[in-house]
């Protein structure tokens, strides 16, 4: 099928995995009990905003939905615009669990508006004691995790990214391809 | 549940099937036609082979080195990489090599025979004139050329013309040495015959199959079009790219354009040259208009409520 795809120049919009995606609540407990890498209760969802009635739509429903979700479980919400035309909602709660709900209610409900394939990563930020900060970036169109440990002047913590990936091992699914743990320069977390 | 918004559009791949169909039919009567005239058709058949064979697996550097380009690392040029990544982790494709001409012409191409040995390469004209979003669906077009593997594609497609044009210069030049494909000197005459024959057999063909070759190619343009601006999902900014690409190279004068000899190469033969040019002017992309009303059917679905 996917030759043919190629063959007749029509590839489809590649989906989103969603799933795996509440295996970072455990994969947190994992970090700090094995290397004492605590989740700093930030993530964020980033997408590439379409253009259209349709998706104006949908981000009004996600609007009023986040609210509400925010309100209820008592953490905060802002959305800004990176310089590469991507759309970031940063959510804030202190409880992982509710964080992972949230990021979750993004994703569902943008799938459900038919832009899924816009969906591009989501990102949960971490600290260890040192306070060291890392990020566990979610790629949706692999259904994979990389750990993304940015440093001053464009640089990243190769080191601290290897050892994420090691303690994780056997809780994520991590993406085994070094080549497509891009770099998310300038994310608007903390 | 997982689904788009963008129906399967079921002309566009008709068409090309058709096309396709066409030259492989093309393509078996041809030989047919060599193997009942000739002998020495499976000598034909390997050179012709061999240059495809060479064309396939050296495109990305051919390519490369025709425009003049050179590829770039993430510190030389981090707002490509960066958009290149973002696209790649969009489409999920692997990441191509990131290539940059020094040329003032507004072009982008990819080539490479699979998505391991592609290269997606901009002119410094390109990125001056267009703004990033537009630069981005350009990208996203490009890309989509790397996804249907269209090098590959189009390398196969116009083997049958490189066969047509080999046949038709051998066959001339052992005519005039006198040597013939039969090789005896008794059946001169009738030597002079099959050659005649293949000659005019083997330009037919050749005729044929580079209408049939630009055919495919404009299909496969519009092809990336349409996926390039659902991957990005805003049609009308690949468009507004178009206009502006389209709109500055029509104003260059002609003199310039001859000025950029490899180019120009390049550009002409596109069927047989291993790349995949964004420029409209050229009967190997489809015109401007058909392209933008592509664009603007898909700026309407996108507009529909869910």
């Amino acid at each position: 099928m996917k030759f043919l795809d190629a063959l007749l120049g029509r590839s489809k919009p590649k989906q989103p995995k969603l799933d795996a995606l509440f295996g970072v609540t455990g994969a947190a407990i994992t970090l700090e009990a094995a290397a004492g890498m605590r989740p700093t209760g930030q993530a964020a969802v980033c997408f590439k905003p379409a253009s259209g009635q349709g998706f104006a739509a949908a981000s009004e429903e996600l609007k009023g939905l986040l609210e509400l979700a925010v309100t209820e479980a008592g953490s905060t919400l802002e959305v800004s615009d990176d310089r590469y035309g991507y759309r970031w909602v940063v959510l804030a709660d202190p409880e992982m669990e509710d964080l992972v709900t949230s990021v979750h209610l993004v994703n569902s409900t943008l799938e459900q508006h038919g832009f899924g394939p816009q969906l591009l990563c989501s990102v949960f930020a971490f600290t260890d004691d040192a306070g060291r900060r890392f990020h566990l970036v979610y790629l949706y169109k692999r259904g994979t995790f990389y750990p993304f440990a940015p440093l001053d002047g464009e640089r990243r913590d190769n080191e601290l990214e290897l050892r994420v990936k090691a303690t994780l091992g056997g809780d994520l699914p991590i993406e085994p391809e070094l080549a497509r743990w891009f770099a998310l320069w300038g994310l608007p977390l903390g | 549940m997982a689904r788009t918004r963008f129906p399967a559009d079921a002309g566009l791949t008709s068409r090309m099937l058709g096309t396709m169909f066409l030259l492989g039919l093309l393509y078996v009567v041809f030989v047919a036609v060599l193997i009942a005239i000739l002998k020495s058709w499976l000598v034909i058949v390997l050179i012709a082979g061999g240059f495809l064979f060479f064309q396939y697996f050296f495109s990305d550097r051919l390519a490369l080195s025709a425009m003049r380009g050179h590829e770039v690392s993430p510190e030389q040029a981090p707002e490509l990489h960066q958009m290149i990544d973002r696209l790649c982790a969009l489409a999920d494709m692997p990441k191509p090599k990131v290539a940059i001409a020094d040329n003032d012409m507004p072009n982008a191409f990819a080539t490479g025979r699979n998505q391991k040995h592609a290269v997606v390469c901009v002119t410094t004209g390109i990125m001056r004139k267009l703004s990033a979003p537009e630069l981005e669906a350009v990208l996203s077009h490009e890309l989509s050329h790397v996804a249907h593997r269209d090098v590959a594609v189009m390398t196969i497609a116009s083997f049958l013309g490189i066969l047509a044009g080999i046949v038709v210069r051998s066959s001339i030049y052992s005519g005039a040495f006198g040597g013939g494909w039969g090789r005896s000197n008794d059946r001169d005459s009738n030597a002079g015959a099959v050659i005649l024959l293949v000659v005019l057999a083997s330009a037919v063909v050749y005729a044929l199959s580079f209408l049939l070759t630009r055919l495919l190619s404009r299909y496969r343009e519009l092809s990336a079009d349409r996926a390039g601006a659902i991957l990005i999902g805003r049609p009308s900014l690949l468009a507004s790219a178009l206009v502006k690409i389209t709109g500055d190279m029509g104003r260059i004068p002609s003199r310039d354009l001859r000025a950029a000899e490899p180019l120009n190469a390049f550009f002409f033969a596109p069927a047989l040259a291993p790349g995949f040019s964004f420029s409209t002017l050229f009967a190997t992309h489809p015109p401007l208009d058909r392209r933008l009303e592509q664009l603007a059917r898909l700026e309407a679905q996108l507009g529909r409520p869910a």
